[in-house]
């Protein structure tokens, strides 16, 4: 499939063949970044970036990688400052904005939203979350991490750790690391495991699947350990969250029982999965991961836009 | 044969090998309760080779469409339908559910974008036995009850 004019709006619809394209066009830009500081592929172009819903980290990312491009950046941060408030459906928000821009990126706080603008849109859309459903774009920036780190997938031994039940992020990573050759570890305490459809899907997929609670006693087998929050907000009762809130703590006393190249992951805000202790040492790739999200989504802006080949 | 025990239509749908006890329901999800004209009869719990007891729906004057076909193969799917012209069988097919099914199902996820904004909702068929699709916005899946309850 072409990538210009391309919708990027879930997981599912990429191969792994479309994921390495992306992954090695990201590493190219990530050289010439460092080479030039800054490009010219988009200039003149615009991205309008509609989030109906706050976020700091995707949306910063989005409009540095844009910028980094050359290009040109127009939107809002939230539903309360847009017409949406004045009652407007998405259908009309999208049509018009269309109107403005080259490019669309749109968080929404329903599930299927950016589907429906793709829809709606002649010019690509790019979903950075809708509801608790896809966050493809971070699920990209997750692989680049991981390949940036060990020069490859194939062969690794991941473990996925905390809200494994709500976290969309875990959800869409294991769905794209069916493509790949890895073992998948999943840690969580019983009150958040991996929903039971999702590790099915795994398993008639292929990929080895091990669920424990116990972190400690399999943490000498990862390759990469990728820690989530566990979300306040999405329990009904304060006192089911007390229950599981900290049940897993990631500090130098835990690493001193894994690989001294264990590389430990999070898609980030932190609570207290990792002690900031670890952020010094060599395990600790996190922050990389942030600086990834810049390339990944500098890439799938330049290939959709069809100013990058 | 069970088929004598109902009179015969001159023009119209039989919906036969409907499973026993989802007769009541074929005719609710038509709407045939709001037919006008034409007679409707439900011939319920009889005798079949095929499935040891089924229902059978019979529809006057209505020839059926490809799209509530795909409602009712939702529903019984060892259905076949009869269209029936001058009391002979001119068409004979079994239902058959679809690879996509569209317009016809609403989706069991309240937060779905397809509940709040113009849309035909729509899904995929990702396993037939036991029933369950997947929704095209918010890619939730669901399973027969909620299919059942939705449709």
């Amino acid at each position: 499939m072409g990538w210009k004019n391309r919708d990027v709006i879930s997981i599912r619809d990429f191969s792994r063949e479309d994921i390495e394209f992306v992954l090695k066009t990201a590493e190219r830009l990530e050289h010439e970044l460092k080479e030039k500081k800054h490009l010219e592929y988009a200039k003149g172009r615009i991205l309008a970036t509609l989030f109906f819903e706050p976020s700091t980290r995707t949306r910063l990312s989005f409009e540095s990688a844009m910028h980094r491009l050359g290009g040109s950046v127009i939107g809002f941060a939230e539903a309360s400052t847009s017409s949406v408030k004045k009652g407007e459906s998405l259908r009309d928000t999208v049509k018009t904005v269309e109107q403005y821009s080259d490019v669309i990126v749109i968080r929404h706080p329903k599930e299927g939203a950016a589907r429906l603008a793709a829809e709606v849109a002649d010019i690509p859309v790019i979903n950075a979350g809708d509801g608790s459903n896809q966050h493809p774009t971070q699920t990209l920036l997750d692989l680049y991490t991981i390949k940036r780190a060990f020069g490859k997938i194939d062969g690794l031994k991941i473990g996925l750790l905390g809200d494994l039940k709500y976290g969309r992020t875990v959800h869409s990573l294991s769905e794209a690391l069916t493509h790949y050759d890895v073992e998948l570890y999943l840690i969580s305490p019983e009150l958040l495991r991996m929903p039971k459809h999702i590790v099915e899907e795994l398993r008639e997929k292929g990929v080895k699947v091990y669920e424990t609670n116990d972190l400690e006693s399999i943490i000498g087998e990862l390759d990469v350990l990728y820690a989530t929050r566990i979300q306040k907000e999405r329990f009904p009762d304060e006192q089911e969250y007390l229950k599981v809130k900290g049940s897993y703590v990631v500090d130098c006393t835990l690493l001193e029982k894994a690989k001294e190249t264990l590389k430990v992951m999070h898609p980030l805000p932190r609570i207290d999965e990792i002690h900031p202790e670890v952020d010094k040492t060599e395990h600790a790739i996190y922050f990389k991961q942030v600086f990834s999200g810049v390339p990944v989504r500098m890439a799938l802006l330049g290939l959709t836009l069809g100013v990058i080949e | 044969m069970s088929e004598l025990k109902v009179t015969a239509i001159k023009e119209g749908t039989v919906i036969d090998h409907i499973p026993a006890g989802k007769g009541l329901k074929v005719i609710q999800i038509l709407r045939l309760d709001k037919l006008n004209g034409g007679a409707l009869l439900l011939a319920a719990n009889v005798h079949s080779r095929k499935l040891g007891r089924k229902d059978i729906v019979k529809i006057e004057g209505k020839f059926l469409s490809e799209e509530e076909v795909n409602k009712i193969a939702l529903i019984a799917p060892s259905a076949t339908v009869n269209i029936v012209r001058d009391y002979k069988v001119a068409e004979k097919f079994p239902v058959e559910i679809p690879e996509e099914i569209s317009g016809i199902l609403k989706c069991a996820n309240p937060n779905c974008v397809s509940n709040h904004e113009y849309t035909t909702p729509k899904f995929y068929v990702i396993s037939k036995e036991p029933l369950k699709v997947r929704c095209h916005y918010c890619e939730r899946t669901m399973e027969e009850e909620e299919i059942l309850a939705n449709l």
